[in-house]
């Protein structure tokens, strides 16, 4: 594997309950590189990030450099709110000191609110404290699985701010699920476009024309290119 | 000893510990389940009680019996776990009623605290000893995977192998359970206090803490109740439970 490649996929295909989910995709991920995967509901993003963990089956190949730690975080998490539970708590269900909980959390940003509720945090602050859980281990790899509603704008552009900040901080690699044309334009190397088979691959400049976002989403897309 | 001090330890140590099993269950919507499962313990108990030997000795083969039926009724069918526990739990119920000495039913179906042994005390006791050091052990994981069981598995968590302790630690808490509410109330035992403790807890340690603290004390009061009044223990301690429950309410957060 060519030095700076942490992941590599090739020929991938997943197949759950009877349905083709993914076909035949190949792409490289590298170090410190923000990839993301975009496509309309039900192309499979959260498909393939799962399946990169390894949670579900596959054919092809999926090649993680040698050691590699992986975070995720995921899209919702219904069922947390059953639990009465603090940050901090949420955060001990890892093996990992108390300092280090301490350290993460001054890192999000929510140093001072440890002892809240997860059942009481705004969606903004909820992401946030997913993505420092997942961070928690120092991982080389984040996986991001963007939630479709629900955080606002502020809370969104906080969460994205975020992200870049760790990234440089920790030379992340992180692969990204989104719908947001904009986030794409600012923050990423490199998009693959997701249709069950990868419809383009490239960096968002070159392969985002309004001709590829048609095709990717079967209609016409209004979007503005933003120059900077 | 004095048997009530006997009946008192002896539902202490069941009620403590049932309570914080029961907030694992909670969080997994699998307190129904217990019931099931305690109903299914009914042919072990009628079994024990026509041969004389301890209640929970009968009972938790059928328990293990029964969450082994079930885990394999779902692999094979995709109907929700609640309604495979309902058809073992009524097959339970059928087959314990084809040879249970109707002059012992009511011990078989709402327990009798009021008569364990020294022996059994003790016996109780290092089980839920045992029982809450596993519990407390697998705590953070199976919290992990009730809430998702694809971060546990990105965390390289083994859920089976976790599943497994967590069923084990059920299977013995209904088997325990039953000798002090019977088959028909171990749901009670588990689901109760840790509703009661979720409505006033803002953090796991306190969820887990008035889960066991509620357990307990239902169960003490229940045994008083029962010396003032001569009803049956059994459900004396599940309506303090749910006494106590109808009082969180009013505290709830």
């Amino acid at each position: 594997m060519k030095e700076n490649i942490i992941l590599k996929v090739k020929n991938l295909s997943v197949e759950l309950q009877g349905e083709k989910i993914l076909q035949n995709l190949s792409f490289e991920a590298r170090e410190g590189e923000v990839l993301t995967i975009l496509g309309p509901n039900g192309a499979g993003k959260t498909v393939l990030l799962k399946t990169l963990l390894g949670i579900f089956p596959y054919k092809g190949e999926i090649v993680w450099r040698k050691g590699v730690k992986i975070g995720y975080v995921p899209q919702r998490l219904p069922f947390i709110k059953n639990v009465p539970m603090t940050i901090e708590d949420f955060f001990r269900l890892k093996d990992i000191p108390e300092k280090d909980i301490r350290n993460i959390l001054k890192e999000i940003g929510l140093g001072e609110s440890s002892k809240k509720e997860i059942g009481k945090l705004s969606s903004g602050q909820f992401q946030r404290t997913l993505i420092g859980w997942a961070l928690a281990k120092n991982p080389q790899v984040l996986l991001f699985d963007e939630p479709v509603t629900g955080i606002d704008i502020k809370g969104e552009r906080t969460v994205y701010s975020l992200l870049d900040k760790l990234r440089k901080e920790r030379n992340l690699t992180i692969l990204l699920v989104t719908h947001d044309l904009s986030v794409i334009y600012k923050f990423s190397d490199f998009v693959i476009c997701l249709n069950k088979i990868s419809v383009c691959q490239g960096k968002p400049k070159e392969i985002l024309t309004p001709q590829s976002l048609q095709r990717l989403y079967g209609q016409e897309v209004k979007f503005y290119q933003h120059i900077h | 000893m004095e048997q009530v001090l006997l009946s008192l330890i002896c539902g202490i140590f069941i009620g403590a510990t049932a309570g914080y099993l029961g907030t694992l269950m909670l969080s997994k919507r699998m307190a129904l389940v217990a019931g099931p499962l305690g109903h299914l313990a009914l042919p072990g108990i009628a079994l024990a009680l026509i041969y004389g030997f301890d209640i929970s000795l009968g009972a938790f083969p059928f328990v293990i019996l029964g969450i082994t039926l079930i885990w394999l009724f779902e692999i094979r069918t995709k109907l929700p776990m609640e309604a495979l526990a309902a058809i073992v739990f009524a097959s339970g119920v059928a087959i314990a009623f084809l040879f249970l000495p109707i002059e012992q039913a009511e011990r078989a179906l709402v327990g009798d605290i009021t008569r364990v042994s020294f022996k059994e005390t003790i016996f109780t006791a290092i089980l839920c000893l045992l029982i809450c050091s596993i519990l407390k052990k697998i705590y953070p994981q199976i919290v992990l995977i009730n809430i998702s069981e694809d971060l546990a598995k990105a965390e390289r968590i083994d859920i089976k192998k976790y599943n497994f302790l967590y069923l084990g630690a059920i299977g013995l808490i209904v088997a325990l359970g039953v000798k002090v509410v019977g088959g028909l109330l171990t749901a009670a035992l588990v689901a109760i206090p840790a509703s009661t403790s979720r409505n006033l807890s803002r953090n796991l340690f306190q969820y887990s803490f008035w889960a066991a603290f509620f357990g307990a004390i239902s169960v003490v009061f229940g045994i008083l109740f029962f010396r003032l009044t001569n009803l049956p223990a059994g459900p004396l301690i599940i309506l303090m439970s749910a006494l106590f429950f109808l009082i969180s309410l009013i505290f709830k957060r």
